[in-house]
């Protein structure tokens, strides 16, 4: 089988596959910028109960496998009688795990701004919660654009997973397709390739542009 | 989804048994072993791959560096887990069968040596240009100037990061036992579909990962410091 | 493709120049660095070159340490061509294996001395001799603790550069240089990255090899005084070209042309 045929019989479970693929990677993305923002704040809280749990949020999250946490929300939560289907499951282990990176981030994008900015803040008697939004956060993001692009790509490779529990992704379909085929290389390929061309050419460019917007807007470029 | 909670009969659902977890013991540090070795002979591949990679991306012949850094960009932006079936996979149907330690091996190490390539690259380049130039004062041959001057001054920097890949690697190990390779996942399925519990192997599991990768980044932070002291830097 | 039938295999007769620039052109693509510049340094001269930043006067020494390419000319040291290599009876450019054998008879010492921070003061003085001449470890170690005791920095010999301050770290930068024995010696800056205090120990050793060794030396410094003192020749570099070269007595005290004077003026208030 030419791999013309081959991809001509098997597009259309492909693409599925690459939409699952592409949905689990957009509700992971934004589940783990809203938990790495709420957990990046709260590292940063004074209140030491705030802080130790958001600390053991994200040691929890980077000290162990992103598989075993899936399996362990999957396999382990509905013991306690949280049941979450598949699907979901995919994502909010994805989400959970990104956002304990991302957390770092945001403290490390908001530790970055230079003191002054809290100062000048302070000195036109700016309330804290409104100094952080206006003033401290549109400055640390611009700062951490650069490693959130590499930890976006890590998210799209991180769907992958899911296909462990099923979900019928990307992934999940190749490992169908090769198994009732074997035509191996070709169905793998096939999949490196159209991983490749999401994260290369679609994600890559977003985030550059994304951080060429960011960085005009605040006047920096 | 939270009815659970108000119900006054959640607490046995947890059903955690000691017995049962002590009988399962052996066999997850067992399997820790094991996750280990993947671990460090995947890593040691990476770290060798990986340098030749770094190197490879600062030859002057055009089209290396631009195949080698193609390849590098490729293997980061897809998925570990359809690395390691393509590789298990891809054999076999031209006539070359890999057990499943050495393709995972040979998958996760690629895949790692092309982070660890980025690293020693951020290390080399963080070498100041005057080195460069003192070295070539000193009428040494590119082969010396690498091998005396920059490759020492590029370690330093590049520990933190080699470190956390070392960390990334163990964690990312669990992959493998989608090809076979009896790891800590792979026992704690084993375990769960003999038994139809799964509350204690995948918990145990993950408090396995965490003992383990907890202390590495303050393990990573005193050896830099080591090793920036023994090099009087 | 420039005419190399102009320039000479080599270097013959008698006063063959230790350092020949013949017809030197340097470009950073349409910015011209040094056009068409002609400079002979003699066996045992010591030349500084002075001049307004970005004139050129660094470019000068660090093409012939072969960091910088040429765009054009040939250099000759020792009667040898330095940039390029004789080929078939004409010159072409110099290949690494003929660059290697060229450099050897060339030392630098840098503003940022660029001492070896992993070495200590003597292992960066024996990395050269041990690694690139091939000396025995006894002989590279007694040669360079020769030349560490000459800028009074053997007792700092166990030190690694951290550990040293700035004109601590220049000297042994000196000694470090002079290790390979070079038939010339370049010094570009040396002083302009230390505390005005430590400049003195600096310009004493310079001071030494002028007056002890027979080296040829080419010196960048914005030390009008120091290069009053000790050269035996000073070229004024301005927009490229030597405007003005001379006996130091007769370029500081009786400047010809109109930017030098200008120029030694201007250094003059700043003081």
């Amino acid at each position: 089988m030419s791999f013309f045929e081959f991809v001509s019989v098997y597009w259309p479970r492909l693409l599925t596959g690459t939409g699952i693929t592409v949905a689990q990677f957009f509700l992971s993305a934004i589940f783990a910028v809203l938990l790495s923002l709420a957990f990046g704040l709260m590292k940063m809280s004074s209140n030491r109960a705030v802080k130790g749990f958001a600390v053991t949020y994200i040691e929890i999250f980077r000290g162990t496998s992103l598989l075993v946490q899936l399996y362990w929300i999957f396999f382990v939560l509905p013991l306690f009688g949280v049941t979450l289907e598949k699907f979901t499951a995919g994502y909010v282990a994805i989400a959970m795990n990104t956002g304990a990176y991302g957390a770092e981030l945001v403290r490390g994008g908001i530790l970055a701004v230079p003191k002054g900015q809290w100062e000048a803040a302070t000195a036109i008697n700016m309330s804290p919660a409104k100094r952080m939004w206006r003033i401290i956060l549109p400055q640390a993001l611009v700062n951490m654009l650069p490693p959130w692009g590499n930890l976006m790509i890590e998210v799209l490779k991180g769907t992958a997973l899911v296909s462990l529990i099923s979900v019928a992704d990307l992934m999940f379909q190749a490992k169908q397709i090769n198994a009732s085929t074997y035509l191996s290389a070709q169905i793998f390929g096939t999949a490196l390739i159209i991983y490749y061309i999401l994260a290369r050419f679609m994600l890559t460019p977003f985030m550059r542009w994304l951080e060429a917007f960011m960085s005009r807007k605040l006047g920096k470029a | 989804m939270f009815d659970w909670l108000f119900t006054d009969d959640w607490f046995p659902k947890f059903d955690w048994r000691w017995d049962f977890a002590w009988e399962i013991l052996p066999r997850l540090l067992e399997a820790t072993l094991n996750t280990l070795i993947a671990a460090a002979a995947g890593y040691l591949i990476a770290l060798v791959v990986g340098l030749f990679l770094a190197l490879a991306q600062r030859t002057n012949y055009r089209t290396v560096t631009f195949a080698v850094r193609e390849f590098v960009e490729f293997v980061r932006s897809t998925p570990l887990l359809l690395q390691i079936f393509f590789i298990f996979y891809v054999g076999p149907q031209f006539g070359v069968t890999l057990s499943p330690w050495v393709s995972g091996m040979i998958a996760i190490g690629l895949h790692y040596s092309c982070y660890l390539s980025e690293v020693y690259r951020g290390g080399i380049e963080s070498v100041p240009k005057g080195q460069w130039e003192a070295a070539t004062a000193l009428n040494m041959s590119t082969l010396q100037t690498y091998k005396r001057v920059v490759i020492p001054q590029a370690i330093p920097p590049a520990i933190a990061g080699l470190g956390n890949y070392l960390v990334g690697i163990f964690k990312d190990t669990p992959m493998l036992s989608v090809i076979g390779v009896a790891e800590l996942i792979h026992t704690a399925n084993a375990i769960g579909s003999e038994t139809w519990r799964y509350l204690e192997a995948y918990t145990m599991v993950g408090i396995i990962f965490l003992v383990l990768s907890l202390p590495a980044a303050g393990l990573i932070r005193a050896f830099e410091g080591f090793v920036r002291r023994k090099l009087g830097m | 493709m420039e005419d190399m039938s102009a320039f000479p295999l080599e270097i013959t007769g008698e006063d063959v120049p230790m350092v020949s620039f013949r017809k030197v052109r340097k470009a950073y693509g349409s910015l011209v660095v040094l056009d068409n510049l002609d400079l002979d340094v003699a066996a045992g001269e010591m030349v500084t070159i002075i001049g307004p930043s970005g004139s050129g006067k660094t470019t000068v020494l660090r093409m012939l340490m072969t960091l910088e390419q040429i765009n054009g000319g040939v250099i000759y040291v020792d009667g040898q061509p330095l940039t390029h290599m004789s080929k078939g009876g004409t010159l072409v450019p110099a290949n690494q294996r003929h660059l290697r054998k060229r450099r050897a008879d060339i030392g630098m010492c840098f503003q940022h001395f660029n001492l070896f921070p992993h070495m200590t003061a003597l292992e960066n003085c024996m990395e050269g001799p041990v690694q690139v001449l091939g000396l025995p470890k006894a002989e590279a170690r007694a040669r360079s603790e020769e030349l560490l005791e000459l800028v009074g920095m053997i007792d700092k010999k166990d030190q690694h550069p951290s550990r040293l301050s700035g004109g601590q770290q220049q000297r042994v930068a000196i000694a470090r240089a002079l290790a390979m024995r070079p038939k010339v010696m370049l010094f570009d800056e040396v002083t302009s990255a230390l505390d005005p205090e430590v400049i003195g120990e600096v310009t004493n050793v310079i001071r030494k090899l002028v007056s002890e060794h027979n080296l040829t030396m080419l010196m960048v410094t914005h030390q009008m005084g120091f290069a009053r003192d000790i050269s035996d020749r000073v070229c004024f570099f301005y927009d490229g070209k030597i405007e003005e070269q001379g006996k130091p007595a007769d370029l500081f005290g009786n400047p010809k042309r109109e930017r030098t004077q200008q120029f030694l003026s201007a250094v003059k208030e700043a003081v």
